[in-house]
């Protein structure tokens, strides 16, 4: 069994994890070239007193925390629909203020209360995803179309519920969700997000989800004909990816302290498409690998990371990540494959040739 | 009976029709708007200043209806406006040449447009990637040129941007009886003048057509013997094109180049477009359409901001209820259209 997988990937079945695969190892070889002190990990104490895991190495799978969480649900919904949401920054303002807004209710902060708090975030942003996914489901708009509401007007209803302030909540419980548990060496959201993706790994072992949603994705008509409710599954796609928009902007406002409803998550739409791509599933839907998609997310947080570590400005960054990205997405495009290895057979070839020319005039 | 049959007029197809509605809602919201909120709606200029304030808006938007139109989606547009505004601000702040800042404007839009081009029709990446990646560059770039602010200073690019085309005609009498003339700035012209080069090559030109067939059916006109993959380049190199021709237009329009220029630009156009009538799945759309869905959508801003709704959250609030009602109105008729054919 053991033998046939190695054997398997010897001969370069990775699949579709070959891409981000290849893109994390030459990260880490040219960083290791670059400073080969880059990836060591140290214990120290931080402000708290509390001893904690610290080097780039965590930062990196901290920093990424939100993005793995996001675009495991995006995964889902790009697997269903075909398309992307674009509102998931939004949503995830959204998701923080109302998660601010019950904690800043009464005095004191208690685990309860936090734990309220953080359910109604979940039914507010599941209800902001049943929307989409009404939208995308039931009226059959493409998804960016539909969510392009949202990613207009979704900020400016984070800034009603807040009524234009950033408020601000310190507690010993906030603070350990944003960073570290007293006693437990490794960051909170690393395993906010272990939890989350041992959650989906249940959820597909046990129930038909991953099958139903391929389906769907691949042959919308197909899959209806089968007798799968297709507008049931690509509500829930959206639903799901509702809970881990309220996870990551949970996440989000507990490593600040505050709830900025214009920085918070910025961007991170793209990020999370990105990493879905990255990941080698496809934008159109049908299969997919929510793996992928995670080790995509650490893929960008690590690009990001080395370039911060090479003095970069963070606003100049994005120019570098471009070009990145380009390479990695040429290098995975099925015809430059096909391209490269034909050009390698025909040096293979024209050594021959040349040898057995050679061999001739001998 | 069957003769009725026969001379029955040609049912108006999708995108006439999205078109039209979109045509009548723009005039009965200005209409609304003049007769309640009266002020500025009552002149003409508010309609120039309208075009004035969105020129390179609609540049962009008509460049973003060519990709959708052929089932793609360029979202490296707003990004690639701004980076432009920078690097000519530059360029002519350094005591550059008028006629070359034009050029190095239209260089920097055509180059990001081949570059997706043949990333993406000859390298079959998805146009969503390569474009997204072409916003981080050009937002990057726009950023190592400059992070503060720049303003223009070069002396004949400031008499470009002071050239107004006056129409008499329709000016108002000020309160000291002045008569104003109705002011309509270059970019105006420019705009409109691609608007009306989209069209009759959407309409007229072979190239044009093949976008319509690409997007709606990509095998059939494979085999209808339509160069797929130099039609897809070609719309984007388009689409870039008219990203650097918008870039001018925003620099003459504000004067000043700021690594926020144009933020958001983007999602206005694809919205425009949408209003418009185009369909992200490709194959349907106008730029007539999407002209008038720029106008509509920027109508609804002017008109929220005018009539009291100050807070900033209003706009965005207002103008994602109104995409909302346009998304939704669009997905019925459809629908309604294809229940109708099915009957029929």
């Amino acid at each position: 069994m053991m033998k046939d997988k190695l054997r398997k990937i010897a001969k370069g079945g990775l699949g579709q994890l070959a891409i981000p695969l290849i893109a994390i190892a030459l990260l880490v070889i040219f960083n290791l070239i670059r400073d080969p002190g880059f990836f060591v990990i140290g214990l120290s104490h931080n402000n708290d007193g509390n001893l904690v895991l610290q080097g780039n190495l965590i930062s990196i799978i901290n920093g990424a925390s939100e993005l793995a969480v996001l675009a495991m649900g995006m995964t889902l919904v790009t697997a269903a629909c075909g398309g992307q949401d674009i509102s998931v920054g939004a949503a995830a303002a959204i998701a923080g203020s109302v998660f601010v807004k019950t904690l800043k209710s009464g005095a004191g902060i208690s685990g309860g209360k936090v734990f309220v708090a953080f359910l109604l975030a979940c039914i507010v942003a599941m209800i902001f995803g049943s929307f989409n996914g009404a939208l995308v489901a039931i009226f059959k708009i493409q998804p960016m179309i539909a969510t392009l509401i949202l990613y207009t007007c979704g900020r400016s209803i984070a800034y009603w519920i807040n009524g234009g302030a950033t408020p601000t909540v310190s507690s010993p419980i906030i603070t350990a969700m944003g960073s570290f548990i007293p006693g437990i060496p490794i960051p909170t959201p690393v395993l906010i997000v272990i939890f989350m993706t041992i959650l989906f790994k249940l959820l597909f072992r046990f129930t038909s989800l991953e099958l139903f949603t391929q389906s769907v994705g691949i042959n919308g008509s197909a899959a209806r004909l089968n007798g799968i409710n297709t507008t049931f599954i690509k509500l829930l796609s959206f639903i799901i990816l509702g809970v881990c928009v309220a996870v990551a902007g949970s996440i989000g406002v507990s490593r600040l302290g505050l709830i900025n409803h214009e920085t918070l998550l910025l961007d991170i739409e793209m990020d999370a498409i990105l990493a879905v791509a990255i990941g080698g599933n496809s934008l159109g839907g049908g299969r997919f690998k929510i793996s992928g998609s995670i080790i995509g997310a650490y893929v960008i947080q690590m690009l990001t990371i080395t370039l911060y570590a090479m003095k970069v400005s963070s606003t100049d960054v994005k120019a570098y990540k471009a070009i990145v990205i380009v390479i990695l997405v040429v290098i995975g495009s099925p015809v430059f494959k096909e391209k490269f290895g034909k050009f390698m057979n025909k040096i293979r070839k024209g050594k021959d040739g040349y040898l057995e020319k050679g061999a001739e005039k001998a | 009976m069957k003769k009725s049959n026969d001379i029955r007029r040609e049912p108006l197809t999708d995108t006439l029709l999205l078109m039209t509605i979109t045509i009548c809602i723009f005039l009965v919201m200005y209409l609304l708007a003049m007769i309640f909120l009266q002020g500025g709606f009552l002149h003409s200029q508010q309609l120039f200043d309208l075009l004035n304030d969105n020129a390179s808006l609609i540049i962009v938007s008509c460049g973003l209806t060519i990709v959708m139109i052929g089932g793609g989606i360029d979202i490296s547009v707003g990004a690639v406006t701004s980076l432009v505004v920078m690097s000519c601000v530059i360029y002519l702040n350094k005591g550059g040449n008028l006629f070359v800042s034009i050029l190095l404007a239209l260089g920097i839009g055509l180059a990001f447009g081949l570059v997706h081009g043949f990333l993406i029709s000859y390298l079959e990446i998805q146009p969503f990637i390569v474009t997204l990646a072409g916003m981080f560059f050009a937002r990057g770039m726009t950023t190592i040129l400059s992070v503060d602010p720049q303003k223009a200073t070069h002396e004949g690019f400031l008499k470009l941007q002071e050239a107004k085309i006056e129409i008499p005609w329709l000016g108002y009498t000020a309160k000291n009886g002045n008569m104003i003339p109705a002011r309509m700035e270059i970019g105006v012209v420019v705009a409109l003048t691609c608007v009306i080069l989209v069209f009759i090559l959407l309409k007229y030109i072979r190239v044009g057509r093949g976008f319509y067939a690409m997007g709606g059916n990509q095998t059939s006109s494979l085999m209808l013997g339509i160069n797929v993959k130099r039609t897809r380049f070609i719309s984007y190199v388009l689409s870039g094109l008219l990203s650097g021709i918008s870039g001018y237009v925003f620099l003459m329009h504000t004067g000043a180049g700021n690594a926020t220029n144009a933020a958001g630009m983007e999602m206005n156009a694809i919205a425009s477009s949408i209003i418009g009538g185009t369909l992200l799945t490709g194959g349907v759309g106008n730029v007539i359409g999407t002209f008038f869905g720029t106008l509509t959508l920027t109508t609804i801003k002017k008109i929220v901001v005018s009539s009291g709704l100050n807070d900033p959250w209003w706009q965005s609030i207002t103008t994602g209820g109104m995409l909302c009602f346009f998304i939704l109105l669009q997905s019925v008729v459809l629908r309604q259209r294809e229940k109708n054919k099915k009957t029929n």
